[in-house]
């Protein structure tokens, strides 16, 4: 089990995290560029020196800078998953993932033979003797998947695991990485910005954003319930920030909010984009069926698979997801007025 | 894979083909001049053999001086963060540009009989570096190890320091990363930067004379025996010893170049 706080201070940033992953459990580090997610693992890893806190694994105090406890890196029982995989261009795939067996002062035929079960395992028996110039960069990703992994850490690190891998190779990998993570009995903190792989491998979600975590939670409930546009933003849903008073919200940035739902005081409320309709003239919206109704001007017009997202830039802006016959219909190409609709059915309401 | 052959301007051909053939002809000069009939009994005559085995003593020393002290000052030049590096750097790597008669009159004034170093290192210990073999050794060192240093500093820059983080979180202890990770990666560097230092110094012959003198047997280096016999007018042996080091350099430039590729 990882129990952390990870105090930090880099040159604009000030990061302060409380991380407790239990053993066999996965937790995605989510965040924007440069929110300090990589930097955090370097300092789990002992790469980074910590400027306060504590960092404690299956009990034993790894660092903590009050008392002047500091466990160097290759003493610390980790596995570390570079972004860029960080494979030794000299060594073979064997030789590579045999490397930690070896420096735990595992002999030589044995590290060979527990390497070459790790990576039989990963389905990568052909590349053995492969350096990691001539592999594919889906066999580089699964050699340092192994090459962390041999050595059966303790706390498993993975830094944007997937990231450098096209996108038909990434459905492989991570079903790959999946199982190999099920089987863990590390604590395993994954560093990630895409949404799908949080939700396909990790079993909580840390949302990292200005120095701290703004929000943790299982996926369903940070998806269900962002607390931030950046987390809104990766869901892809409008996200409104305001005053509710009864079944109506006065929004931050100007304009109401019909809801169902009766509610005090600050409050955010979530609009999936699909219940969101647009229209070039005014459409007509009886008072007693709570239909929000806004004013907007045609903003960003995105492709989404085989939707189309429209912003609708007013007060509140506001992102509805039409039909692609719709772009043409509407012509929302030539920019101009545009009304937003949706009703106070399909906003969901809930404390900061 | 197969490249389709690029059409090379005419000029560019004739330009390359007499560049080559000036370095081409002065050598095959030195091999028509050979005094074939009779160069086993001057290669083997004493000068020569002292001077050759002076020279390769002296070299293959200073190429070990280079690797022990060397590498430290390009590890420092390389990955140390202080105030004055680029002036460190500079006055370190100074021999390379400076003519060599020049580093010999420096070495004089500081490692001399008389020098501000020499003078109390003779009389303390009775150390005494010029006009012994230990003082060529410090001669072709002063003017070939800036090569090793500045060959193996930017192989040690190229390197991806990351590596050696990789190494780290997979259990591996300083020596270890040192020894599996950091030396082969910056290996190719480091025997380039070797060889460089030793064929420099096998052909140092200006702060070598100026400092250590001429001593035949005890500091005269082939380089030495080659210009004294072509003074004095004996060209065969200084066309014997010179054909001797010519083959000794080829075959080095040849040997290195090939598992450069390799690697």
């Amino acid at each position: 089990m990882l129990d952390a706080d990870v105090q930090l201070r880099l040159d604009r940033l000030s990061l302060d995290a409380e991380l407790v992953v239990d053993a066999g459990e996965v937790v995605a580090l989510l965040g924007p560029n440069g929110a300090g997610k990589s930097t955090v693992l370097g300092a789990l890893a002992g790469l980074l020196k910590l400027a306060g806190g504590r960092v404690e694994l299956d009990g034993i105090v790894l660092e903590e800078p009050a008392k002047h406890v500091r466990v160097v890196p290759e003493k610390r029982l980790i596995g570390l998953m570079f972004q860029d995989y960080l494979l030794f261009p000299h060594l073979s795939a064997l030789e590579n993932v045999a490397f930690g067996p070896r420096a735990h002062g595992m002999d030589k035929n044995q590290a060979r033979s527990k390497a070459q079960a790790a990576l039989d395992r990963l389905g990568l028996t052909a590349v053995a003797a492969a350096k990691p110039g001539n592999m594919s960069g889906g066999q580089q990703q699964r050699v340092a998947m192994a090459r962390a992994m041999v050595t059966e850490p303790r706390l498993l690190l993975l830094d944007e695991p997937l990231a450098a891998l096209d996108v038909s190779t990434k459905t492989d990998v991570r079903r790959q990485l999946r199982s190999v993570l099920r089987d863990s009995h590390a604590a395993n903190v994954m560093v990630t910005h895409d949404l799908l792989d949080a939700v396909a491998l990790a079993d909580r979600m840390v949302v990292i954003e200005n120095g701290g975590i703004i929000q943790a939670g299982t996926p369903a409930e940070v998806t269900a319930r962002p607390r931030s546009a950046y987390v809104a933003d990766l869901v892809g849903v409008n996200l409104l920030r305001g005053v509710a008073r009864g079944r109506m919200i006065e929004l931050d940035g100007g304009g109401q909010l019909l809801t169902e739902t009766a509610e005090s005081g600050s409050v955010l409320a979530v609009i999936q984009p699909s219940a969101v309709s647009v229209h070039r003239a005014r459409p007509e919206v009886a008072a007693e069926t709570r239909t929000n109704l806004w004013a907007g001007r045609v903003g960003a017009v995105d492709l989404l698979g085989d939707r189309v997202r429209v912003r609708v830039d007013g007060s509140p802006s506001i992102t509805a997801e039409v039909p692609p016959s719709a772009v043409d219909a509407l012509r929302l190409d030539d920019g101009g007025e545009l009304w937003a609709v949706a009703s106070a059915a399909d906003v969901s309401v809930y404390q900061p | 894979m197969k490249r389709a052959r690029l059409t090379v301007n005419p000029v560019v051909i004739v330009l390359a083909a007499l560049t080559a053939l000036f370095f081409v002809l002065p050598l095959s000069g030195l091999v028509f001049q050979t005094p074939w009939s009779r160069i086993g009994s001057v290669i083997t005559s004493k000068t020569s053999l002292d001077a050759l085995q002076l020279s390769l003593i002296a070299s293959l020393s200073s190429t070990a001086l280079a690797l022990v002290f060397g590498f430290p000052l390009a590890w420092i030049l390389a990955r140390g963060q202080f105030r004055g590096k680029a002036l460190l750097r500079g006055l370190c790597t100074l021999p390379m540009v400076l003519p060599p008669v020049v580093g010999g009159i420096a070495l004089l004034l500081a490692y001399g009989r008389k020098g501000f170093v020499g003078e109390p290192l003779d009389s303390a210990f009775g150390i005494s570096l010029p006009f012994s073999l230990p003082g060529v050794i410090v001669a072709e060192s002063f003017v070939s190890m800036p090569f090793f240093v500045i060959t193996l500093e930017s192989g040690l820059r190229a390197m991806n320091t990351r590596l050696e983080d990789a190494a780290r979180s997979l259990g591996a202890n300083r020596w270890t990363v040192f020894r599996r990770v950091t030396l082969p990666l910056i290996w190719p560097s480091l025997a380039a930067g070797a060889v460089l230092t030793w064929s420099r110094a096998l052909g140092e012959f200006g702060a070598t004379i100026t400092f250590a003198g001429n001593l035949p047997g005890v500091t005269q280096t082939a380089p030495l025996a080659i210009y004294i016999s072509q003074s004095s007018g004996q060209m065969a042996e200084a066309i014997a010893l010179s054909l001797v080091l010519v083959v000794v350099s080829l075959a080095v430039m040849i040997g290195t170049r090939d598992r450069s590729r390799t690697s």
